[in-house]
């Protein structure tokens, strides 16, 4: 069973304490008693299988879901307690990167960068294009401000959310599948900079991603999700060095184990005597 | 009947929150006249070929009609009272839902399905208040142009058969027109036009904010907008029109 990063007792330490969270889709229940905590100025990895609810914990801890028991506390607030007003002024603290960079389409690359910022502060205009200019110069994308949206790759686009990420410098950083659909260089670029970032901004970073090789190359501390609940977590050396055959399953990334590849279904052979299969088709 | 009632109810919720967020998007006119070039202006080319072609068929039309009478003088009176109190605001409606509001409903329905609604709520702005609200004001400023623009070149195709080909008298087509034509009957077709405008825009921007974030989801979205918008607005045209009479 995991272990809390160091000293979970202490709220100054954790920035975030999610405590025994269940939530439910529709009849499909995701978590069963989660519980995690994110330890200040570290960077976290959130693993696990696909569907295990890797984005579901993210939506939690940014309010756009609330769980249906137990409390996700970020900064020390309840997160389900608070009013629109509050819930707003909270996530000015947050940045968030989305797996697809979410870039508004009708934007640039500079206004998609500024459009926080114009939100949410009124800053003379040579003042913000200095700061964008200089976000967009630390995710090395200053000479494409003028480019659109569609005109980036895969991997531009996400710095370029990552840039708008951090313009209104969050005190933590959350990345929902960072590495995903990327080149090698691009995920190298991407993983450096997460790193660079948490350290050089003095920022907290939560890292979904099931790329165990990434995200455990940079991740301070890892947990691994699963069936609902936390089934380990340590640092990576920790989980490499576990016996649990979870965790050495999706650690090792070996098809034989107790995660199953399968959707649960009938018996493959009973069904195709059965004729379900086809009647299926039919 | 339930789900109708449902929707109904939901696009109700739904157009109370868009209107508390429509008092703060006020304070940002630049957002809202983008939005008016969007609706408005790119659907300026269908709606006035559409004005020009439908006033030219009244033209042929009508003259033939009131021949029968002996009545071609009234074509003037007849072709500007069907356009401001009828055939532009509908017509104008219709056209709108097709080309603005399919537009409106898929382009919003696209930012849910890529994340961009989720993110902006996650950078602390609203979405109703930054994107729906302002294409909502801009689509009901839009709408009332569009009509005048509608009607003034369906006048026109019509006075251009009516008289340069079936031979009606230009003096009397124009002198009828002033006679008979009042306020009243351009106030009926403004208020339907600002009406339907509230319509149209109202439920492209509802299916489309509600879609399901999948490209069937969007296209289902812009089909309802369609079949709701051109609905509604024949609906409300027959209680406006019963409401002047």
């Amino acid at each position: 069973m995991s272990q809390p990063p160091e000293s979970p007792r202490e709220p100054a330490a954790n920035l975030v304490e999610v405590r025994g969270v269940r939530y439910s889709a529709g009849p499909r229940q995701i978590f069963d008693g989660l519980d995690l905590a994110v330890r200040r100025g570290s960077i976290t990895a959130v693993m696990g299988p696909s569907g295990t609810g890797k984005t579901t914990l993210l939506r939690l801890l940014t309010g756009q879901v609330f769980p249906t028991a137990g409390s996700v506390q970020v900064f020390g607030q309840d997160v389900g307690s608070l009013s629109k007003r509050e819930l707003f002024a909270l996530r000015k603290r947050m940045g968030m990167l989305f797996q697809n960079g979410a870039l508004l389409t009708d934007l640039n690359v500079y206004e998609n960068v500024a459009f926080p910022v114009r939100e949410h502060a009124r800053l003379p205009e040579p003042v913000l294009r200095r700061l964008v200019l200089m976000k967009l110069e630390a995710v090395g994308l200053r000479g494409a401000e003028r480019l659109m949206p569609q005109e980036l790759s895969g991997g531009m686009a996400r710095r370029v959310a990552l840039a708008r990420a951090i313009v209104m410098d969050p005190e933590v950083l959350i990345y929902d599948e960072p590495f995903v659909g990327l080149d090698p260089v691009s995920m190298g670029i991407i993983v450096r900079l997460i790193r660079r970032l948490n350290d050089a901004l003095g920022i907290t970073s939560i890292v979904v991603s099931h790329d165990v090789q990434e995200v455990g190359s940079i991740a301070d501390y890892s947990y691994l999700l699963d069936g609902g609940h936390v089934v380990a977590g340590g640092t990576t050396a920790e989980l490499n060095a576990s016996a649990d055959p979870v965790v050495r399953q999706f650690m090792q990334g070996s098809s034989e184990g107790p995660v199953s590849f399968h959707y649960p279904a009938q018996d493959y052979l009973k069904s195709m005597l059965d004729g379900a299969d086809v009647a299926v088709r039919r | 009947m339930i789900g109708a009632l449902r929707k109904i109810g939901a696009v109700s919720v739904f157009l109370v929150r868009l209107l508390a967020a429509c008092v703060p998007a006020l304070r940002r006119p630049g957002l809202i006249v983008r939005q008016v070039y969007n609706s408005g202006a790119r659907s300026l080319i269908i709606i006035m070929l559409c004005g020009v072609v439908v006033g030219m068929i009244m033209g042929l039309a009508f003259s033939d009609m009131l021949q029968r009478f002996g009545s071609e003088s009234a074509l003037g009176v007849a072709a500007g009272l069907a356009l401001l109190k009828e055939l532009g605001p509908v017509l104008t409606a219709l056209l709108f839902a097709g080309r603005a509001g399919t537009s409106l409903a898929s382009e919003i329905g696209l930012m849910r399905a890529t994340d961009q609604l989720t993110a902006l709520e996650v950078m602390a702005v609203d979405p109703l208040r930054n994107v729906v609200a302002p294409r909502f004001l801009g689509g009901i400023i839009a709408m009332p142009l569009l009509v005048a623009i509608f009607n003034i070149l369906g006048i026109f195709g019509t006075q251009l058969i009516g008289v340069s080909v079936m031979g009606v008298d230009a003096g009397t087509f124009w002198s009828q027109m002033q006679n008979q034509v009042d306020v009243r009957d351009v106030g009926e077709g403004i208020v339907k036009s600002v009406v339907f405008g509230v319509a149209c825009t109202l439920m492209a921007v509802y299916e489309g904010y509600h879609a399901q974030p999948t490209a069937e989801g969007v296209g289902l979205a812009t089909t309802r907008t369609v079949i709701a918008s051109s609905v509604l607005v024949l609906i409300f045209d027959y209680m406006l029109t019963a409401a002047f009479i």
